[in-house]
């Protein structure tokens, strides 16, 4: 790989009518890196997940992959650069099986018949769906097998940047720590963007941390530094004065 | 193995059909089928377009139209069918990719595409019903207005305008024809780009984020669907031998909608029985004149939606599921049944 950053944004902004939404970000993520996104609701991570991908189009600013700027390309043809993402909301085929859906994920890689089905069959084990689930049709699985089928379609789709937009929302403990261990996997063949609330979770995954607040990035540091930081804190209880005061 | 055959057997019956019916039934009963079966060629093209692409196509008939006022005018012209009904299934194909062109790029979400697809085919009506003036005529046929275009010659053998096709013969087309659209829109929904077409209906915002151009997808499935459209409205005004506006106008536009609707949304043999079923109840009321067709149509449809929302195939194949689960104990999950 070159020198380039995997991902890199240059003052992207995007506004909603007078809301800035995200406001001047620049984020830079090395290639390999599994890192997570942490701010307040409303400071702008969903946003700019889809800026990322142009399911919004940012206002102003960049945004390069690999080096290359993205501007002007559509949402397919960014998935296509090797950008996967897991919106907030779950998004997968609900009529159709489990492993339709991944196979569906898996077909735009120009495999062979053959190929394609041991990366099905790699990619239902990988996130622990047995035969009998793999035939169910999406829509009848649980909240958290469904959160496993679309990060297996991310699996199957081979990206070079993952973007995971909360994957253990409503997740029991037992079923984080199974996300954890399929994100882990994912980490392994492509970089990781995480957007999450849960601690344990980030402890568990992140080297590093970005906090994002009011659509701008606060801080980005490791885990423990965090955690221990004073500002950002505050702003997660919502203390006003010293949220100008960090800004200023 | 075992699923090939069950999809095979639809089409094979009609092949059986095709091939046995000039034997023994009357001639009026082979040109009321052949003319059904054209109809139900063209209610294919929207059970593929709406059922697979989820391409909610109220305007369905201007392709049909399209198809069969040019080879009207083609045939008439030229004096040969076969190249007639090949520029009467290729015409209604460039119409459909300007059309679709600017309903897929700029987006619409499905209930505007519906009403600006019905708007298409009633201008197409409006048109055509006001080209009764001479001065509208394309080679030697005039367009003729509200009567439309009359003593269109029928089939002929390709190369030999002279030979004009039997009905029987006719009949036979029309149904290996109808065979022949089932099986080839069957494959293409099972191949792999039918099956990301499958997946652009349930979900486009996650197709697009695999990196499929939804765009391409709905657009070429709309051109084969206009295909199949006007091809099978060139069967249609061959059978006839007139073509007037009316194939442009609201009732036959909801004609397809309730087929496919009575036949089940997704599926393909149930509206190409939905289609004979109504056509032969539609041609009972007309002989009797005692009821208003398009009001019955319209309660049907009514029906329909309220007691069977997910059409004739669908259901009948539950019902039996049922039944097989309860004569022989055998447990299917649900899911197989639809």
């Amino acid at each position: 790989m070159s020198g380039f950053p995997i991902l890199a944004t240059r003052g992207l902004v995007k506004r909603f009518g007078g809301v800035a939404a995200v406001d001047g970000v620049d984020l830079v993520v090395d290639v390999g890196e599994i890192r997570c996104l942490i701010g307040p609701n409303g400071a702008g991570k969903s946003t700019l997940f889809k800026c990322l991908t142009h399911q919004h189009q940012p206002t102003s600013g960049h945004v390069l992959f690999e080096g290359r700027d993205l501007q002007g390309l559509p949402t397919h043809r960014i998935a296509r650069r090797g950008i996967a993402i897991k919106n907030q909301i779950p998004s997968i085929y609900a009529n159709l099986d489990v492993r339709e859906n991944i196979r569906l994920a898996a077909l735009r890689r120009n495999l062979t018949k053959r190929e394609l089905d041991s990366v099905v069959d790699l990619v239902l084990a990988e996130i622990g769906f047995d035969n009998l689930q793999a035939k169910r049709p999406a829509a009848t699985l649980s909240h958290a097998h469904r959160q496993w089928c679309e990060l297996g379609m991310l699996l199957a789709s081979n990206p070079r940047l993952a973007l995971l937009d909360e994957p253990t929302a409503g997740m029991t403990r037992d079923e984080m720590l199974k996300t954890v261990d399929i994100i882990k996997r994912l980490n392994a063949r492509a970089t990781v963007i995480v957007v999450e609330h849960d601690l344990e979770f980030i402890a568990r995954l992140a080297q590093k941390v970005t906090v994002l607040h009011r659509g701008k990035v606060l801080v980005e540091d490791s885990m423990e530094r965090i955690e221990a930081n004073e500002t950002v804190r505050d702003i997660y209880l919502g203390r006003k004065k010293d949220t100008a005061h960090a800004e200023g | 193995m075992l699923r090939h055959i069950k999809h095979a057997l639809f089409p094979f019956a009609l092949v059986l059909v095709a091939l046995t019916g000039p034997f023994v039934l009357e001639p009026f009963d082979l040109v009321n089928l052949s003319a059904f079966s054209a109809m139900a060629i063209a209610a294919l093209g929207l059970a593929f377009a709406w059922g697979t692409l989820g391409i909610l196509n109220l305007g369905h008939s201007v392709f049909f139209g399209i198809g069969a006022y040019a080879y009207a005018i083609a045939v008439s012209n030229f004096g040969d069918s076969t190249l007639a009904v090949l520029i009467g299934t290729m015409l209604p194909v460039v119409f459909s990719l300007v059309l679709g062109s600017c309903l897929f790029f700029s987006r619409l979400g499905d209930v505007y595409l519906g009403v600006i697809t019905l708007c298409v085919t009633l201008i197409f009506y409006s048109f055509m019903t006001s080209t009764a003036d001479p001065w509208f005529h394309i080679g030697r046929v005039p367009l003729g207005g509200f009567n439309g275009v009359t003593a269109i010659p029928s089939l002929n053998m390709p190369a030999n305008p002279q030979a004009s096709l039997s009905t029987e013969a006719t009949f036979s087309i029309c149904l290996l024809a109808l065979a022949g659209a089932h099986v080839l829109l069957s494959l293409v929904r099972s191949s792999d780009a039918g099956r990301i077409m499958t997946a652009i209906r349930e979900s486009e915002l996650r197709s697009e984020l695999l990196g499929y151009d939804i765009r391409f997808y709905k657009l070429v499935g709309f051109a084969l669907s206009a295909a199949i459209a006007g091809f099978g409205g060139t069967l249609y005004t061959a059978m006839m031998g007139f073509v007037s506006p009316s194939v442009f106008d609201l009732p036959q536009a909801s004609q397809f909608v309730l087929w496919v609707i009575a036949g089940g949304l997704g599926t393909f043999v149930g509206p190409v029985v939905a289609s004979f079923a109504f056509q032969l109840l539609s041609s009972q009321l007309g002989a009797n004149q005692v009821f208003n067709t398009e009001l019955i149509f319209g309660a049907t449809i009514v029906l329909f939606v309220l007691l069977a929302p997910q059409g004739l195939q669908p259901m009948i194949a539950r019902i039996a599921n049922l039944k097989l689960t309860y004569r022989f104990g055998i447990f299917r999950p649900k899911e197989k049944a639809a």
